[in-house]
């Protein structure tokens, strides 16, 4: 059973991420349930998308009448998620108590400034300094089993843009062995649900998020 | 067998189409908006030619041609959100009376939360009340499998029949096996009969067949396979009980797997709440004292189960919303439900409660080596490049100073309502935005009053407001925010698109106008079809048919009606101001459409030796794109710039200029 929970803000293509998961999952052979916002909550307002995957077929298939193992609720719950991906400091803080006690997380570095804020306070404090160091206390503490932080625009501006974003976290956070699955059954889940033309902006993506793990204390460093 | 991931949307129109639906049709409105969406893809995916899918006017259309094609002996699929239903509910209440020949379900999705809706009604009660058959799935798989038997229970009784899911039931996704036949319901034809023509004495006659059909599908309910009574073999202490409908049976199940010691406890799974299978309760019931319901929104099963203890006159105690024992209002989940199953039966010997406190990063103890710091709350906003932000901008700009009312709509265009725009004074539902400014000019006539409804929700609701307008003379001025689809709920089209769904659409499969890097602040980031893909999107392709905003206006009585451009903002707002000094009714057309349906233009960029910080564009426009940089000038993201050149237009010191490239990366 794996539990993954993806936050972001509306744009930012947290359901392409947990769609590819989800097929990902699939193709492995394995049961998945998702859940997703969708509708007005995603212009610009937080998102989250809830994947849970688990090692059976038939996954509370035919069932419902009966008690089974397999979990039916398409929502990850409190303090149970495996792997929190989030796409944006304060977005990650806020799904935090999604995360079970020595959860995987990981981040994107950059704030997105909510657009409300930016018209009426000039003056912005919002840098995600302060998230940031709130997500290395919970790592020391020991509350996260392990935090890795992602410089996404750097990464971003290597593939040339920004819409990959979700795909490079991804990437990222299969290679610190927080997900279970293949990078193959991402590959194929790519093409299976990627448009021909975006689909090897989103393998590079993909490989290049996977080979950020081994950046990542410069990249800690780089913060702020 | 290819297994899919799949929206329980997916699921109820894959099973739709195992049912043989000759006819679908709906009105958008999340969460169900992808089910005529699926039905669309698969419709022109496998040429399907038998099956005509449409979007209607609104959902009381959908539910009198559901029932016209009910009437000619076809399978009718008829689709809306739960407040859909209040449009739909003057057919639905006489349909039972009736009775239909095809089977005719309609799917009904409540919104538990609210997360994208007016109101918490609930749909089973609504079935009670118009006495209407109502299956509430606890999962997609379950969603798929219902309404195929929803078809055969719509037939063999002769009654229309409610599907119900939920959001998380729309919105969730499953692994499914989406291979299907379609293989159309033999159309047996009309055929005349006294019984179709409502009149009070076959009201009377219909009442009592409809009560005692009642009766008999009560008792089928009893040996449904969607109800289920699990653990009845349990050893003592066998007197607590617990009930669950529709999601929460779901999380329900799962709370059980988190809590030790379950097989003491007695379920009943609830999955056909109208009319109640009571025989079956009271087999549950049987050496039973105490039973906890969990349900959202009403208190419907807990109701039926009070009545049935009272009537058998049982000693049973009924637990939850009315007791204080489950959640009142909003959603539940696993951990509100095991929390709350251990805060009644705990002296079982369950495991202590989840520490849960979902909302809140602060606190909980989790991590003493810090505090979580305060958040920025992230209010749902107009896209960047949104073309009602243009619209309310110039609205408010050319009545700057005067005393205006602004009543509004459902819509993205509700959005208005935020800071800085803050344009819109009041939202009821669809086409009150016509209708309300009338009142509050008849009651307050010293005012300028100006309604603001979208183009769908023209003409959905606001045609008869306009009438209304007209004929009673009352001095408003109409506003209508034509985008070209219906936004918020996902870009459907509608009749002033005059594109339409199935095979009657003309062919033009690259829905993704947009197309290159575009993406839209909707979820669009390298976004990807998947094979059951729910895009609905509009295009300016196919305009036949289409119906002419403006001449609709000016056919119902308007005297004066412009057309602008709210790009333009001198024009638009000299237009407001020519509309209010009109006398009588005068209306004002916007037209530009949304992000979702147009490619973007030129982005702009704000030349920093230019900008002089004084932040107009910022603070009063409040597009997502503009941003404050360190230095205090504007600057601009290029991810989200649409180029619609609004912030341009009223830059005091024109800092902000076209950029080079339109169609390039989205490189910043
Ligand atoms: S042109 Fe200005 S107002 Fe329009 S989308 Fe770009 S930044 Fe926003
Ligand atoms: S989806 Fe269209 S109508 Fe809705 S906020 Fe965005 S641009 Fe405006």
């Amino acid at each position: 059973m794996s539990e993954i929970v993806i936050a972001g803000v509306g744009g930012q293509g947290t359901v392409l991420a947990s769609k590819l998961l989800a097929k990902a999952a699939l193709l492995e052979g394995h049961a998945v349930r998702t859940a997703e916002t969708i509708g007005m909550a995603q212009r610009g307002g937080t998102v989250l998308g809830h994947v849970r995957i688990a090692r059976e077929n038939n996954y509370g298939g035919a069932r419902t009448g009966s008690h089974s193992d397999l979990p039916l609720s398409p929502l990850v719950s409190a303090q149970s998620a495996d792997l929190l991906i989030g796409f944006e400091p304060g977005e990650t803080v806020r799904a935090l108590p999604f995360v079970r006690n020595g959860g995987a997380v990981v981040t994107a570095m950059q704030t997105l400034v909510p657009a409300g804020a930016a018209a009426s306070s000039i003056v912005q404090g919002y840098n995600g300094a302060a998230e940031l160091a709130y997500l290395q206390g919970c790592q020391t503490t020991g509350r996260l089993g392990s935090l890795m932080v992602v410089d996404g625009v750097a990464a971003c501006s290597r593939l040339g843009s920004f819409k990959a974003l979700n795909v490079l976290l991804l990437g990222a956070a299969l290679a610190t062995g927080s997900i279970e699955l293949s990078e193959q059954a991402l590959l194929a889940a790519i093409d299976a649900l990627v448009k021909p033309q975006f689909r090897e902006l989103n393998k590079q993506a993909l490989a290049q998020g996977m080979s950020l793990l081994a950046a990542q204390g410069d990249l800690e460093e780089t913060r702020s | 067998m290819s297994r899919e991931l799949c929206m329980g949307n997916q699921a109820l129109a894959l099973g739709a189409l195992k049912a043989g639906i000759n006819v679908a049709a709906g009105y958008p409105g999340t969460p169900s908006s992808e089910i005529l969406e699926t039905l669309d893809v698969q419709v022109k995916a496998r040429g399907l030619t038998a099956l005509h899918v449409e979007w209607s006017t609104n959902e009381k259309a959908a539910l009198e041609l559901g029932f016209g094609a009910s009437l000619a002996g076809a399978r009718a699929l008829v689709t809306m959100k739960q407040v859909g239903l209040n449009v739909a509910s003057d057919a639905l209440m006489t349909l039972p009376y009736l009775g239909v020949k095809g089977g005719l379900v309609l799917v009904v999705a409540d919104d538990p939360g609210p997360i994208s809706s007016q109101t918490e009604q609930d749909t089973r009660q609504f079935a009670g009340f118009a006495k209407v058959p109502v299956l509430d799935p606890s999962t997609p798989e379950e969603a798929h499998r219902m309404i195929q038997s929803a078809f055969d229970l719509s037939e063999w009784h002769a009654t229309p029949v409610i599907v119900r899911p939920s959001t998380r039931i729309c919105h969730g996704a499953v692994g499914l096996d989406t291979s299907y036949d379609y293989v159309p319901h033999a159309v047996s034809g009309f055929e005349r009969d006294p019984r179709w023509v409502i009149f009070p004495r076959r009201t009377y006659e219909g009442h009592l067949e409809l009560l005692s059909r009642l009766s008999a599908i009560a008792a089928d309910f009893s040996a449904s396979p969607y109800n289920a009574l699990i653990n009845t073999h349990a050893t003592a202490p066998a007197h607590q009980g617990i009930v669950a409908g529709g999601i929460s049976y779901a999380y329900l199940h799962d709370a059980l797997l988190q809590l030790d010691d379950l097989a003491s406890l007695r379920l009943f799974k609830c999955g056909t709440p109208f009319p109640f299978p009571q025989t079956l309760a009271l087999q549950f019931l049987e050496g039973l004292r105490e039973i906890l319901v969990f349900e959202e929104l009403e208190p419907v099963l807990e109701r039926e189960f009070l009545q049935l203890i009272g009537r058998h006159q049982l000693k049973v105690k009924v637990f939850g919303k009315l007791s204080g024992h489950a959640n009142l209002a909003g959603e539940n989940s696993v951990s509100l439900i095991a929390r709350q199953v251990e805060a009644l039966y705990g002296d079982n010997g369950f495991a202590p409660p989840l520490d849960v406190t979902p909302q809140t990063s602060t606190g909980s103890g989790s991590n003493p080596a810090a505090v979580a710091p305060d958040l920025p709350a992230r209010a749902p906003v107009l896209c960047a490049g949104c073309p009602h932000r243009a619209s309310f901008y110039a609205v408010k700009q050319a009545l700057k100073g005067r005393p205006a009312v602004f009543s509004g709509d459902i819509g993205c265009y509700t959005l208005g309502n935020a800071l800085p725009l803050d344009m819109v004074d009041s939202c009821v539902c669809m086409g009150a935005g016509f209708t309300v400014p009338q009142g509050m000019q008849w009651a307050q006539p010293d005012v300028l009053h100006l309604g603001f409804v979208g183009d769908s929700t023209f003409f959905a609701s606001g045609l008869t407001g306009v009438v209304n307008a007209v004929y009673n003379q009352a001095q408003v001025t109409l506003c209508v925010l034509d985008n070209a689809t219906t936004a918020m709920t996902g870009s459907q089209p509608h009749p002033g698109t005059g594109i339409r769904l199935g095979t009657h659409r003309a062919a033009q499969e690259s829905t993704d106008v947009a197309g290159g890097e575009s993406g839209t602040n909707a979820e669009g980031a390298a976004d990807g079809e998947d094979a059951m893909g729910a895009g609905g999107a509009t295009s300016a392709a196919d305009t036949k048919g289409a119906l002419d905003i403006p001449a609709v206006l000016r056919a119902l009585g308007v005297r004066h009606v412009a057309q602008v451009d709210p790009f333009d903002l001198k024009a638009a707002q000299e237009a407001v101001r020519e509309a209010v000094s009109h006398s009588g009714v005068s209306a004002v057309v916007f037209k530009a459409p949304c992000i979702t349906v147009a490619p973007p233009q030129t982005r702009r960029g704000v030349d920093p030796g230019l900008c002089s910080a004084c932040h107009k564009c910022i603070r009063e426009i409040g597009c997502p794109a503009l941003i404050v940089t360190s230095e205090k000038k504007a600057r601009i993201d290029q991810a989200l710039c649409y180029g619609c050149t609004l912030c341009a237009q009223l830059c005091p010191t024109h800092a902000i200029q076209p950029l080079q490239a339109a169609k390039g990366g989205g490189a910043a």
